[in-house]
């Protein structure tokens, strides 16, 4: 019996295909105010939610008392990803929450970080 | 917006809570056809119920002409559950999965982007619905390994003949797993790191 067989594309920057009809919605029509937040940038508050703060925001607050995700915000308001950042955006302009950066990778990741991952990986 | 009163907002449980020392985080997506064990993959090595994020895409009309400016958009919601593995107190791994024959995950920005790589799950009773997605990783020059799910009514083709059916380079590695079990899927995470490792000192 034999399997099927594909056919293997090359690997060509800057010709990627036509990417499609598909938008993620943004905030506005601009789409200008989002601060480009990754899925697993890492959030945490810096302070209780003002009385003032909208239901959202406070909400939002209270869950980022211990440092979370933007992918778990997401999950536990049950709110779309970019709602969050439209959200965390404005939290981070009113200087109310931090973001941790994630490390991304580049090109390629750095070596010491693999092999942290992998130490931690290896006591599962 | 419909907002839920945030006192019946379930978060995550005490147990749940990062420490506050954690302040690196990264990802890894697993992607598959369905029902291949993308779900079971990310629970069995996730130290977090697996959870589910979404996003909405809008989709425009396949309108004749674009020149007169009337595409209808209709808005589609993707969703994708993921896990997360504490590694130490700083570092934090998370597993996403996600659908792969789909080409809308590719424009959900920051999902493939800052991924340190990929795991493509591959069940050989439907190996087709994975070749669309490694050619788009390999486009976006995403590294990964392949995992072979067994199921137990799976043709059973020999290594060789399933690597060259996926016409996968030499150095791409494939692995044999049960998704279920978590030393299993730890170990093609492993295998994952082992080849990212190998690629860094390929090309240093
Ligand atoms: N024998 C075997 N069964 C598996 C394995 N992984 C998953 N399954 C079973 O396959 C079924 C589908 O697994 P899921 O994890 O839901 O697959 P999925 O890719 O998330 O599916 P969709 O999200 O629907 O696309 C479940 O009944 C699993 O128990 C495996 O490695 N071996
Ligand atoms: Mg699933």
């Amino acid at each position: 019996m034999t399997p099927p067989q594909r056919e293997r594309r090359a690997h060509q920057p800057g010709e990627e295909q036509d990417p499609g009809r598909l938008y993620v919605i943004t905030g506005g029509t601009d789409g200008s105010q989002r601060a480009p937040l990754d899925l697993v940038a890492l959030i945490v508050a810096r302070s209780e939610p003002p009385p003032t703060a909208p239901p959202e925001q406070t909400a939002l607050l209270r869950l980022c008392r211990t440092p979370l995700s933007v992918a778990e915000i997401s999950a536990y308001l049950g709110l779309p990803f970019s709602v969050v950042t439209v959200l965390l955006t404005e939290l981070l302009a009113a200087d109310l929450v931090e973001s941790r950066a994630p490390v991304v990778r580049s090109e390629l990741p750095e070596r010491s970080l693999l092999e942290a991952v992998m130490h931690g990986l290896q006591k599962l | 917006m419909d907002f839920k009163n945030s006192d019946t907002i379930a978060g995550p449980r005490a147990e749940d809570h990062l420490p506050d020392t954690a302040t690196t985080a990264v990802k890894v997506v697993i992607v598959g056809g369905f029902g291949v064990g993308k779900t079971t993959m990310v629970g069995s090595v996730s130290e977090i119920r697996p959870l589910t994020t979404e996003e909405t895409m809008t989709q425009a009309g396949i309108g004749v002409d674009d020149n007169y400016g009337s595409e209808t958009k209709t808005a589609t919601t993707v969703a994708m559950d993921f896990g997360r593995i504490s590694l130490t107190d700083e570092l934090v791994l998370y597993l996403f999965g996600t659908p792969g024959q789909e080409r809308f995950w590719f424009l959900w920005n920051g999902l493939f982007e800052g991924a340190l790589g990929a795991v493509v799950l591959v069940d050989t009773r439907r190996l087709e619905v994975s070749f669309d997605v490694m050619g788009r990783l390999e486009e976006r020059g995403v590294p990964f390994v392949v995992a072979i799910n067994d199921f137990p009514d799976a043709p059973s083709y020999p290594t060789a003949d399933l690597r060259t059916a996926l016409d996968l380079p030499p150095e791409v590695p494939m692995v044999r797993c049960d998704a279920r079990r978590r030393a299993s899927s730890r170990d093609v995470l492993m295998t994952l790191m082992r080849y990212l490792h190998s690629l860094t000192m390929s090309r240093a």
